[in-house]
């Protein structure tokens, strides 16, 4: 990992990984796209509305994920002071926030055919939407500093702290006896979905994980050559007042 | 154990002194209950079944209006400064703070709270379980609102931030809170939910002042 907090390696590495990763998440998407809708079997009770757990489940592993990754990378920065770490961590929420807010949003979408309602305050729900004000306290955090040094500090603080939210949701269905259904993917005693639906699903997950990555890269360039800019912008302003 | 006396009674003499801030913050929960009999109707049964969650909602808000001032004024006066070069730990400067805060702002709205109980026709029970569960979670309150107010220390505008960043964390109080004092109406026993509630403090015990103090040298380099 050290060997990448030199910024001209790592976006050298990025851009190797840049055009497969576009291609991956881009392929990925279509087949399972076309798994999910058309060769996937029709749920015995729920019709096609179970095609929904296709976007939904997904998005709502990618909006942990998206926190475990910006906590992780948070601890870095506080830790080891990597240089790129904030810049993940910083890039990142964001598309966790839409991460998180694709999954209430199909998950509200799912609730009203099934449970008859578009939201419950049962556990799971609760504790995904405070994943989402937790992004963004977040990126409200980080951005009402002027030293922006500092921002990172306090948000990367906060980010630690908030990641106590975590293990709440992932067990939030098996602590709490509520609505939304238990695990049924990622357990102990192996899934409890047949593979005919468990495949199409991997292979949306994977889709997700991959335009993470691709988003993930086009902010941290565009985030870069934001410093490089109001570098350049600075230098251009001391060269003006020194010509006074 | 003398210093950190030292920095309680600094915090109580000037609660005192200000005096107006412990009771705007007081009057300031009072209103906020009023508010909810004449928004909702003044029907007893209502009342009731949801007074225990009025109390609780009122007790949140009521703590932000004063989670700004734990540390802010330290802050600007370079006071903070001298804490933290001093070789008494950081963390128990902290903790000192905090207990300064809980009695000077969450200790009155609980004494007020019976007051309040009337005006919403509270049995005795729910009464009891409340002033129970207040005692358990109003100090988590503290902590973590002391939290936000040392991560939000030198922002540009710390009193709308800190409501947003402390909300979030504040709900799994507020909600063992209102089930402890609510076990009647649930039909639960009240107990677990008060040690679900103890188990918070201690948790936050540990790891608030220590953030905290991280997130002060942070805010002071």
């Amino acid at each position: 990992m050290h060997k990448f907090a030199n910024p001209t390696r790592f976006f050298k590495a990025c851009d190797v990984v840049y055009p497969w990763i576009i291609l991956l998440s881009l392929s990925a998407l279509c087949l399972g796209l076309y798994f999910s809708l058309v060769q996937s079997p029709v749920d015995y009770q729920q019709g096609d509305t179970v095609r929904i757990m296709y976007v939904h489940v997904p998005a709502a592993w990618m909006s942990m994920m998206c926190y475990l990754i910006m906590a992780l990378s948070c601890g870095s920065s506080l830790i080891w002071k990597h240089a790129i770490a904030f810049s993940i961590a910083r890039s990142t929420a964001p598309i966790g926030a839409t991460f998180t807010f694709l999954a209430l949003v199909t998950g509200s979408l799912w609730g009203k055919p099934m449970w008859g309602t578009w939201w419950v305050w049962d556990a799971r729900l609760t504790s995904v939407l405070i994943l989402f004000f937790l992004y963004i306290g977040f990126i409200t955090l980080y951005h009402s500093f002027d030293d922006r040094s500092r921002g990172a500090k306090a948000a990367s603080i906060l980010a630690l702290v908030g990641a106590i939210n975590l293990p709440i949701i992932k067990f939030s269905v098996d602590w709490w006896n509520t609505l939304h259904q238990p695990a049924s993917v990622v357990k102990l005693s192996g899934p409890a979905i047949h593979t005919s639906m468990l495949t199409p699903l991997f292979v949306m997950a994977f889709a997700y994980i991959c335009f993470y990555f691709w988003i993930l890269i086009i902010r941290l360039k565009a985030a870069s050559n934001l410093t490089k800019i109001r570098a350049f912008e600075a230098r251009q302003i001391n060269i003006e007042t020194e010509l006074d | 154990m003398g210093r950190f006396n030292a920095i309680l009674s600094r915090d109580f003499r000037l609660a005192i002194r200000q005096g107006s801030e412990s009771l705007t913050v007081v009057i300031f929960f009072v209103l906020c209950v009023i508010i909810f009999p004449l928004a909702i109707g003044p029907e007893k049964g209502l009342l009731v079944r949801i007074g225990p969650g009025i109390i609780w909602a009122s007790i949140l808000l009521a703590t932000m209006l004063s989670l700004e001032n734990i540390f802010q004024k330290d802050f600007e006066d370079g006071n903070l400064d001298l804490m933290c070069i001093s070789d008494f730990p950081l963390e128990l400067v902290v903790i000192a703070k905090i207990t300064a805060h809980w009695v000077t702002t969450a200790l009155p709205l609980i004494i007020v709270s019976p007051i309040l109980a009337i005006f919403l026709h509270m049995p005795f029970e729910t009464w009891l379980n409340l002033i129970f569960s207040l005692f358990l979670g109003t100090p988590v309150l503290s902590l973590i609102g002391a939290l936000g107010s040392a991560v939000s220390l030198g922002s540009r505008k710390s009193s709308l931030l800190i409501p947003l960043l402390v909300i979030p964390l504040f709900i799994p109080v507020l909600i063992f809170g209102v089930s402890a004092a609510d076990a009647n109406f649930l039909g639960i026993d009240s107990q677990p939910q008060l040690v679900f509630l103890g188990g918070l403090l201690l948790g936050s015990l540990a790891i608030c002042p220590w953030v905290i103090s991280i997130s002060i040298r942070h805010a002071l380099s």
